[in-house]
């Protein structure tokens, strides 16, 4: 099977820090693939290179086949690579199906200086993937009157509008409180489900990562260090002393 | 979903107005006209401000309207008020066209001293060019309207205030329609994060662009009207005394209501006219105390004295704001 993405001999320097060291990887379509690594391992760096936020020094980034290394983030999300933050970023005066109207009205090729935002269709779409998520009773409601879990469901909602074919999730459950991480990551994982969409999130803990990925790589000062199923890159010596700490 | 005028509703409060001025006294009629053509170019900063960018710099499409069509009105006897007004718009867009997509890769405090310092470029080639008068400028002669002439001045004025009210009505209702509009939505998004904006698949640069535009439209609709109704132009037009005027009444206003702007600008007009009037020496001081006493006590304009925060609206007032899942504390 073809890779949705496929980087080869990615590097990335600021300064003397090396954030990506000739990174060579292959996603295949419809898995789903943590990153994990100590902070300042390169993985954000990885995630802000493959959605157009950050230019490579040397590598290539290859979606579908089309090098996307030196296009902009809005092209990247065009050609099907969508992300949600680590920290959410909304529209926090806005309503949550605001939020994702702003984000549907991304979809076309032009915006309707006339067409009201409230129409009808559009808020019904807005509604119904709050719905996906269990939140469609705060549809109304402000982004600032949130709570930092429900901000992060819906940083992931405006995300898979598009109905990418990378979907990339920086963290999805920092922030959330222990007793809720499971609940959290069960919604996002029920509500990418219909768009069969390849998801790759960047995780830091151990239990998440073990329970959802199909497939684990683990960075280190900007390199792979292991990339396997998580049962092996969990229990590899280099992943247990430089990036787990022992922690399973 | 809210509860707006409908634009049917809005015309008919335009043709209201229009009509409105057949009663009022002569000297109501010249200031209402220049509250209008003020309103209309300050519309404009709001219709930017929505994006987060404040143009510092409005003079100078008001300039290149009003000096558009007086060479225009002098060279090829163009006298129609409506044409003039077309003209002014033109002359004005123009200018945002080619300058709306070079300045709106910036933000902030650097958006607004770039629309300042091209203004001031623009007011130092009119000063020094003796082809435009220099200084001094030139004078235009009377508008006329549809081929009629008006040498009452009651009704030339009244003619001027009609066709400023209504050309200021219909791009009030034009920035309605567009506030309400997914567009509108959109710009709002980019004031507050035009990063995710951008990783949303939209461009924040082509908003603020085509928000930029619109508001260089306006100015350049408002430089026409402000050039018919003192017939004669001069550089003073681009300096950025003129282009602050008009932030003052888009700051009066706020940005939360088109009314609120019309309103702010005939409320600057009579504050600056009595104050004129019974205090010729200090009558700055009186506009400085009003601005203070509308920031102090209206934090979000003169508008947020009929228009609630824009989502208290929607949310019933027995709602729970804590009792909700989700919610903050």
């Amino acid at each position: 099977m073809n890779p949705v993405l496929s980087v080869r001999q990615l590097e990335k320097r600021f300064g003397a820090v090396v954030a990506a060291d000739a990174l060579t990887l292959d996603i295949p379509a419809g898995q789903k693939i943590s990153l994990i690594g100590a902070n300042g391992a390169g993985k954000t760096t990885f995630v802000n290179m493959v959605t157009g936020y950050l230019k490579p020094d040397n590598g290539t980034i290859l979606l579908d086949g089309i090098d996307i290394g030196r296009r902009s983030p809005r092209s990247v999300a065009r050609l099907g690579i969508s992300r949600s933050f680590q920290i959410p970023q909304l529209f926090v005066e806005l309503t949550a199906a605001e939020n994702l109207t702003v984000a549907i009205s991304g979809i076309g090729t032009r915006m309707s200086l006339r067409a009201p935002a409230e129409a009808q269709g559009r808020r019904d779409n807005a509604v119904e993937l709050l719905e996906r998520f269990g939140l469609a009773d705060l549809a109304d409601r402000p982004i600032s009157e949130l709570a930092g879990g429900v901000r992060k469901l819906i940083d992931i909602a405006m995300a898979l509008v598009r109905r990418p074919k990378l979907l990339l999730l920086d963290e999805p459950t920092s922030g959330v409180s222990a007793e809720e991480k499971f609940t959290t990551m069960d919604r996002v994982i029920h509500a990418v489900a219909p768009d069969a969409a390849t998801i790759v999130f960047v995780e830091h803990d151990m239990e998440i990562v073990s329970r959802y990925a199909d497939r684990v790589v683990a960075f280190y000062q900007g390199r792979i260090l292991a990339d396997g199923v998580p049962a092996e890159v969990l229990n590899n010596q280099e992943v247990r002393r430089y990036v787990t700490g022992g922690a399973r | 979903m809210r509860k707006d005028l409908h634009p049917l509703i809005m015309i008919a409060v335009v043709a209201g107005v229009t009509l409105f001025g057949r009663v009022l006294p002569t000297w109501t009629l010249s200031l209402a006209t220049i509250a209008a053509s003020n309103a209309l170019i300050a519309l404009g900063i709001v219709v930017l401000a929505r994006t987060g960018n404040v143009s510092f710099g409005q003079g100078l499409f008001f300039a290149a309207g009003g000096y558009g069509v007086a060479l225009i009105a002098n060279a090829w006897g163009l006298t129609d008020a409506v044409a003039q007004v077309i003209v002014g718009a033109a002359c004005g867009g123009l200018l945002g066209l080619v300058i709306g997509p070079l300045i709106a890769r910036y933000s902030g405090i650097f958006f607004g001293m770039l629309t300042l310092a091209l203004s001031m470029v623009f007011y130092g080639a009119l000063v020094k060019s003796t082809a435009l008068g220099g200084s001094d400028g030139f004078n235009v002669g009377r508008p006329s309207l549809f081929g009629m002439t008006f040498t009452d001045p009651r009704e030339a004025d009244f003619m001027l205030y009609a066709v400023s009210v209504i050309v200021t009505g219909f791009a009030g209702i034009a920035a309605t329609i567009l506030f309400r509009s997914e567009f509108g939505l959109a710009s709002l998004a980019v004031r507050e994060n035009n990063l995710r904006v951008e990783y949303l698949g939209l461009s924040a640069n082509r908003i603020i662009s085509i928000n930029f535009l619109i508001a260089a439209i306006f100015a350049g609709a408002s430089g026409a009207f402000a050039l018919m109704a003192q017939r004669h132009i001069d550089p003073q037009f681009a300096y950025w005394t003129t282009s602050g005027e008009f932030v003052f009444v888009a700051v009066l206003a706020g940005n939360q209501s088109v009314a609120a702007v019309f309103v702010a600008s005939m409320a600057l007009e009579l504050v600056r006219s009595f104050s004129n009037l019974y205090l010729p020496n200090t009558w700055q001081l009186v506009l400085g105390i009003f601005l203070l006493g509308v920031i102090l006590f209206l934090p979000r304009g003169i508008g947020s004295l009929w228009i609630r925060d824009r989502h208290k609206r929607r949310i019933p007032a027995t709602a729970s704001l804590t009792a909700e899942r989700g919610a903050a504390p």
